[in-house]
């Protein structure tokens, strides 16, 4: 018998782990498995410090808060008579305001025609440890009823889609993340197409044609077509838009504030959601529907609902196919 | 073999360091603690790689390639598992495996307790282990990206600072020689 020495122990000893990790990467992508037992078992190690850590710090900011509270209370309660005053003479003449009243009574149409869906609020524990993934944990999982592809937002826009559930604990995809997205539409055109992310803090918003307009700060909502998100739920807002091959360019400011969530919504269904028929015939009555940040809507220009049902859906599709090569 | 014998006298004078009972699996589980939970907070801190800084630092002290080797594999499958579906398992394993061994080797042969040199060790190691990450992509899993860009140059020079510091903390969880 041959002895191996010492100094190339440890090389072999490379040589085959790192073997061993190719072999891997290589049956999961064979079989399209994504090594699910042990993320189960290595999440739910580090799932109770991070609730622990989430619930620490939120006391503690808390506290804090509430220490500084004490200090100003005397001139934050000057400051409130006084805004309670001003806020007095703007319900008064909101009051007197019939037309504002309509725009408010299309709001609230669109807001009925939500409220059949069921929604969960959940607390944001935790964020990927990779750095080139967008992902959040939140403290809900199969236990409350969570199942991976549910849509998750905020009351400020879209957020992303579950894409790991566990006991109680879920794994958001956020629409940043480069395999994130979203069935969308121009809210003023109407146009749709299939907002992507990037990796980056801005989204990008895809086939829309060159000769369709397109203007900076113009709002970009949810169609619906992705079969995860309602109808005319905030995406974001054009921030930059540029000819291209065959589609436009066009960048988006995410609505919902992704960089700093601590509280989200889960909506807590896989069945299509839609708005309401009745909700939008009655808008369509009074003049167009209305969109989640109040902008009148038109009718909906007529592309491919391929195009727009790309989505999340489309999104994982790059992976799969380079998976498959 | 005069220089073989002096090569290897040198080496005797390196000191391989050991740890305080459960200093490393503590370390491990603040690290990716506060590597999923400060981003929330902070999302510039996003930039951070504490599981890498943590694979480099207990290489250099420990000395042993087999150990930086099994050690930074563990630590690269964790970070794979945290990191959700996108990522799959390996992708950070195999490159901080050759990290943790290639940090190992290096901490045998040169003395790397002064800050300037973790701090230069630091920034060589992240690029290293950026490039076989997107080998591992654009071989392994068909994933054009980008060889380098100015944010990875940042992130480096970032880490190689926290890292500086990070070590020094490190440091105090060693047992005295």
């Amino acid at each position: 018998m041959v002895g191996v020495p010492s100094r190339h122990k440890s090389i072999f000893l490379l040589g085959g782990m790192v073997l061993l990790q190719v072999l891997l990467l290589a049956v999961q992508i064979k079989r399209d498995s994504q090594g699910r037992l042990i993320r189960v078992w290595t999440v739910g190690a580090l799932s109770p410090f991070e609730r622990a850590g989430s619930y620490g710090i939120g006391s503690v900011r808390g506290t804090w808060g509430h220490y500084f509270a004490l200090q100003n209370t005397s001139r934050e309660n000057e400051q409130l008579k006084h805004d309670n005053d001003v806020l007095k003479l703007q319900v008064m003449q909101l009051q007197s305001r019939v037309s504002e009243a309509e725009r408010l009574e299309h709001l609230l149409n669109f807001r009925e025609s939500q409220r059949e869906v069921p929604m969960l609020g959940a607390r944001v524990i935790g964020a990927s440890a990779d750095t080139a993934t967008r992902t959040i944990y939140i403290d809900r999982g199969e236990g409350d009823g969570i199942h991976r592809n549910m849509g998750v937002i905020t009351p400020d826009g879209i957020v992303g889609k579950v894409i790991e559930t566990f006991s109680n604990t879920s794994q958001v995809l956020l629409i940043t993340d480069k395999e994130g997205g979203a069935g969308a539409m121009l809210a003023a055109s109407r146009n749709q197409g299939a907002v992507g992310g990037t990796g980056e803090p801005l989204l990008e918003m895809k086939y829309i044609a060159n000769d369709d307009k397109v203007d900076v700060g113009e709002s970009v909502v949810t169609s619906g077509m992705d079969r995860i998100f309602p109808r005319d739920l905030p995406v974001g807002t054009v921030a930059e838009v540029k000819p291209g091959n065959p589609f436009k360019v066009i960048r988006l400011r995410p609505a919902a504030n992704l960089e700093r969530l601590e509280e989200v919504i889960v909506l807590t269904t896989l069945r299509p959601l839609e708005v309401k028929k009745e909700a939008a015939a009655g808008d369509a009555v009074a003049g167009g529907n209305a969109s989640a940040n109040g902008q009148p809507l038109a009718k909906p220009v007529g592309k491919p609902a391929d195009q727009a049902a790309t989505g999340q859906r489309a999104a994982e599709k790059p992976k799969s196919s380079a998976a498959n090569r | 073999m005069n220089e073989t014998y002096d090569i290897r006298a040198a080496e005797s004078h390196i000191e391989v360091h050991k740890f305080r009972g459960g200093a490393i699996i503590g370390t491990l589980i603040v690290i990716f603690f506060l590597q999923a939970f400060l981003p929330q907070y902070f999302h510039q801190l996003a930039i951070l790689d504490l599981p890498l800084l943590v694979t480099i630092y207990f290489g250099l002290s420990r000395r042993n390639p087999s150990t930086g080797l099994l050690l930074g594999m563990a630590i690269g499958l964790v970070q794979d598992s945290l990191s959700g579906p996108t990522v799959p398992l390996g992708l950070y394993g195999i490159a901080k495996t050759i990290i943790g061994y290639l940090a190992s080797s290096i901490g045998a042969r040169l003395d790397t307790e002064h800050p300037a040199a973790r701090f230069a060790l630091t920034i060589l190691f992240f690029g290293l282990h950026q490039g076989i990450l997107m080998l591992e992509r654009r071989i392994l899993l068909a994933q054009p990206e980008a060889w380098f860009t100015m944010h990875l140059g940042i992130a480096a020079l970032i880490n190689a600072v926290v890292g500086a510091a990070l070590f020094t903390l490190l440091d105090r969880l060693r047992k005295p020689s």
